[in-house]
């Protein structure tokens, strides 16, 4: 399986999977996609990563434990439920503002703050549990 | 690309919540966003209990005030993101809820109090606290859920949090343990799920107002008896009703007994809660035409676990046997189905939550204490710890429904209710149920309190009292002061039966089926 054509094509793969991801997430507000799918995407990168160089160097690579991600999207998607709160509206109700930068406007809304949060705790999860796996190997 | 957005108010309830409808769901993205810090705060070990402790006061608090609010307004309901009820998700607290609610966060500070002595760092690096937190936030959403969906992903988030707990600490044992509870559990999940979309297949809603005004108006299509028999099935197995309770004993005494004794005190009673949702409220019709199943289940159940008390010789296989005996209790007040047998259910779940937490972190004082949790080879403990001893005394005179502690007054009830319908085998059950658990906790006084010790060997020093002293005291003040609670749960079951004030919180100027 560690072949040199595997270990070669990995680097660009992860690459590209990743971006695919983060295109996921953003595209599924209005269309097929979301954090859910999208986390599961860039989860599958990484345990391509620790299948061509090993569990260890992606650890290293991405520098913050994935628990922690996951957990860091678990309050990030809480928190974007309770912003509806200072506006007095329920629970979980969209906001949205939309700023201008750079001459285009930007819509950006707690519903995608809540999404990026699922998106974390999935690539989070995902990927401790990848990791764990390919460590557990001889 | 962006399509013109419609008018979408005519959809939404633009009315700004009010601060009771915050309490309905702020329990659950606490204990969400408790559950991350302590995750990313997972090397610190002396930090965890601290914020866990912390929280889960918080949380009691939180909960107090929703109840104090539900006694004052009636049902309470926030609909998610403004949509309107049924397609907006609803979270609604009657009084039955707020009250399991209140008392299940009460079981959980007082395991966590306890767990200070029982979890090591080692284990707490596992998660201990984490997956406590994230329990607590699947057992708040399951209670105050008014969406039936949603109540299935509230059991899903319990039975993640469950799995780690009941794995942490890895002995062999465990894993044994651990596999059982987990298979039974996700056959009878799977199980309600699959119930949960033939309902939607013939009623076309999900919304439990919406489902009771839809059945209770006795127009249309009906749930029918194949689904509220797969109901009982699936929720019988969760609450480990007679004859599905085999799993219970066989898996609660594997893993750490702060973890058993929160189970003991959570999972049973949630399933207990939403069979009382479904069978009084949404289904009424269909409890009756199964009342005889459900009160052959509870009256089998009541005495197989008294016996099991009788029989066991290992203490924590004593407490399991002692909670299938309540579920029992439980199920033949439900049957009864009159206001007595559902407040007498409903008070004998509050009772048996913090009785059954209190049982489990007994025995493992006086498996600490002993060293060994053998009945056969305990001895001594009344001379060495009086004060444990006297709390233990008290706890066994609740648990088996003696006079004056909190245990009579449910037992009570119900017994009357079973006469009040001519229904003398039943009562006849319930008080050989009492009376053979009785024997069980008086062999366990007997001989492991009063029977000198047989080896002069000491166990390691003993902690864990704070918790048990929080919770005998509570059973207490309930057995002894019962008007209050006594007067809320007949307004619960009253509310929990008519289902009006319910429907009316979720569809507010609708007339009332």
């Amino acid at each position: 399986m560690n072949t040199p054509i595997f270990r070669a094509f990995a680097v660009p793969l992860t690459a590209l999977m990743l971006i695919a991801s983060l295109f996921i997430l953003l595209r599924g507000h209005n269309a097929p996609g979301g954090g859910f799918i999208g986390g599961l995407v860039a989860a599958a990168a990484f345990a391509l990563q620790a299948a061509a160089f090993g569990p260890k160097a992606v650890r290293r690579a991405v520098k913050v434990s994935p628990l922690s991600v996951a957990a860091f999207g678990l309050s990030a998607a809480c928190v974007a439920g309770l912003f509806s709160a200072l506006a007095d509206m329920p629970f979980m109700t969209g906001l949205w503002i939309e700023p201008h930068l750079f001459g285009i406007t930007v819509p950006l809304s707690t519903v995608m703050l809540f999404d990026a949060g699922v998106y974390l705790v999935v690539v989070g999860a995902v990927t401790a549990i990848a990791l764990a796996v390919e460590e557990e190997e001889p | 690309m962006a399509a013109p957005i419609p008018n979408l108010s005519a959809a939404l309830n633009l009315a700004a919540p009010t601060s009771a409808s915050w309490l309905t769901i702020l329990p659950v993205p606490l204990c969400f966003s408790l559950a991350a810090i302590l995750v990313i705060l997972r090397r610190h070990s002396i930090l965890q209990p601290v914020i866990a402790t912390a929280g889960l006061l918080l949380l009691v608090g939180l909960n107090a005030a929703l109840l104090v609010a539900v006694i004052a307004e009636g049902p309470v309901t926030m609909v998610m993101g403004r949509w309107l009820p049924p397609f907006g998700i609803a979270f609604t607290v009657d009084l039955t809820s707020a009250l399991f609610t209140l008392a299940a966060s009460v079981v959980a500070l007082a395991a966590c109090l306890f767990a200070s002595g029982d979890i090591d760092a080692a284990a707490r690096g596992q998660g201990f606290y984490a997956f406590l937190l994230l329990l607590m936030a699947g057992v708040c959403g399951a209670l105050t859920t008014g969406d039936i969906f949603n109540l299935y992903v509230w059991f899903e988030v319990t039975l993640i949090a469950a799995f780690g707990l009941m794995a942490v600490g890895e002995e062999p044992e465990q894993i044994d343990g651990a596999w059982t509870y987990a298979l039974m559990n996700l056959v009878g999940t799977a199980l309600f799920l699959a119930t949960v979309g033939l309902l939607y297949a013939r009623l076309g809603t999900l919304n439990m107002a919406d489902l009771a005004r839809e059945i209770r108006a006795g127009e249309g299509a009906q749930p029918g008896m194949t689904l509220s028999v797969l109901f009982l099935f699936a929720l019988g197995l969760k609450a480990a009703a007679f004859p599905l309770q085999m799993w219970l004993p066989a898996a609660y005494h594997t893993p750490r007994l702060t973890v058993s004794a929160l189970f003991a005190g959570l999972m049973t009673k949630v399933a207990i809660y939403v069979l009382l949702r479904l069978f009084v409220m949404l289904m009424p019709l269909q409890r009756e035409e199964l009342s005889l199943l459900i009160v052959t289940a509870g009256a089998a159940s009541m005495l197989v676990g008294a016996l099991g008390m009788l029989a066991e010789d290992d203490l924590r296989r004593v407490a399991g046997f002692g909670v299938i005996a309540g579920i029992g209790n439980m199920l033949s007040g439900l049957a009864l189905g009159s206001p007595g047998g559902v407040s007498g259910a409903i008070l004998y779940a509050l009772h048996s939550m913090l009785a059954m937490t209190a049982l489990y972190i007994a025995v493992a004082g006086i498996g600490r204490r002993l060293g060994s949790f053998s009945l056969g080879r305990a001895g001594g403990l009344y001379a060495r710890d009086p004060l444990f001893a006297f709390l233990c005394l008290a706890l066994f005179f609740a648990v088996s429904g003696l006079p004056p502690l909190s245990g009579f007054w449910p037992k009570a009830i119900l017994t009357k209710a079973a006469l009040d319908i001519g229904a003398w085998w039943l009562a006849g059950a319930i008080l050989l149920s009492g009376f053979l658990t009785t024997i069980a906790l008086a062999r366990i006084f007997l001989l492991a309190f009063w029977r000198p010790a047989a080896t002069a060997e000491i166990g390691p020093a003993a902690s864990g009292t704070a918790a048990l002293t929080l919770l005998v005291a509570l059973i207490a003040g309930f057995g002894l002061l019962p008007e209050g609670v006594l007067s809320l749960a007949q307004e619960a079951a009253a509310s929990l039966s008519a289902g009006d004030a319910y429907v009316g919180s979720v569809f507010p100027g609708e007339a009332s089926p």
